[in-house]
């Protein structure tokens, strides 16, 4: 008994049902939160194909950076739901006849005709003291490693981009300078005033 | 055995409940953006297969780079979509009209 295709068609049926649920249901932080499952469903499938290093980095990155930062702006923003669903319905049945159209065509085109295991053998399974993360390293910092330092920049492109988007400056705030404050000197705080001294009037 | 083909077809049904989320969620940019991460996902799994089945690990490069442009890509669309929410205090997509004249 093998199990691979139990595990397949168990994990894709939820990672399937996940998806629908996460541009069906009204509330957006339980669309966040199903999207956060069909991540997690996404990589045990990854796991499958052995793709040991891409699927704990999405976990990693998705689940626990994108899918926290989603989070955290659907729970700050004060969204109207209701408001936001209008012209659901209208539009639930030409998507659904395009979702199905979509669906049809890919399946004809990369269905088991041209994809099948008759065309495509399923490999070998990898020995077990096989490293997945080696192999990608050894790739990724020879021939990609110019694509990885351009990659780098992006994030830091991005980085500085999201600051400085939502960076606000407010006038009315106080703060302070510290170099103004090492810059002050006696003559702009004290003034010493040299006056008569006034007589006392008995 | 699991085919090919079947990783194939489950990318293509993600890729169309994403196509049918934008469809029917046009008015919600939050939800917009998580449904072009699950077409992201459909896309990478789509090269995952691929890299797995014929054997060559150049696949699972190409997806490494498309989850650190996404990742960019989701920082910068909810900081915009931060803006947006401050200047306008909705994030209906049928109140970003003000470039019309």
């Amino acid at each position: 008994m093998n199990i691979e295709p139990i595990v397949f068609y168990l994990f894709s049926t939820i990672l399937v049902l996940a998806s629908v649920a996460v541009v069906t249901v009204r509330n957006s932080v339980f669309a966040a939160l199903f999207l956060v499952l069909a991540f997690f469903t996404c990589a045990a499938l990854w796991i499958l194909l052995e793709a040991e290093f891409l699927s704990l980095v999405l976990v990693l990155v998705y689940v626990g950076a994108v899918m926290v930062l989603f989070l955290f702006v659907v729970m700050m923003l004060d969204i109207n739901d209701t408001l936001l669903r209008e012209g659901f319905t209208k539009y639930l049945i030409p998507g659904g006849l395009v979702a199905i159209v979509i669906i049809v065509e890919m399946a004809i085109v990369v269905g088991p005709e041209n994809f099948g295991l008759d065309k495509f053998a399923d490999p070998v399974a990898r020995a077990a003291d096989y490293s997945n993360t080696k192999e990608l390293g050894m790739l990724l910092y020879t021939d990609y490693v110019y694509p990885f330092e351009l990659a780098a920049v992006l994030l830091l492109v991005a980085i500085i981009a999201a600051i400085s988007l939502t960076m606000r400056r407010r006038p009315e705030t106080k703060y302070q300078d510290p170099a103004k404050q090492i810059l002050v000197r006696r003559e702009d705080r004290v003034r010493v005033v040299k006056m008569e001294s006034e007589k006392i009037k008995e | 055995m699991i085919a090919l083909s079947d990783f194939l077809i489950l990318g293509a049904i993600l890729f169309a409940i994403a196509v049918v989320g934008i469809f029917l969620n046009r008015k919600n940019i939050i939800i917009i953006l998580m449904a072009i991460e699950l077409m992201l996902l459909a896309v990478n799994m789509n090269f995952i297969a691929f890299s797995h089945y014929l054997g060559d690990i150049s696949g699972q490069i190409f997806v490494f780079f498309i989850l650190t442009v996404a990742a960019a890509e989701a920082a910068i669309g909810l900081a915009i979509l931060m803006l947006v929410f401050r200047n306008r205090r909705s994030i209906n997509v049928n109140n970003l009209d003000s470039l019309k004249g």
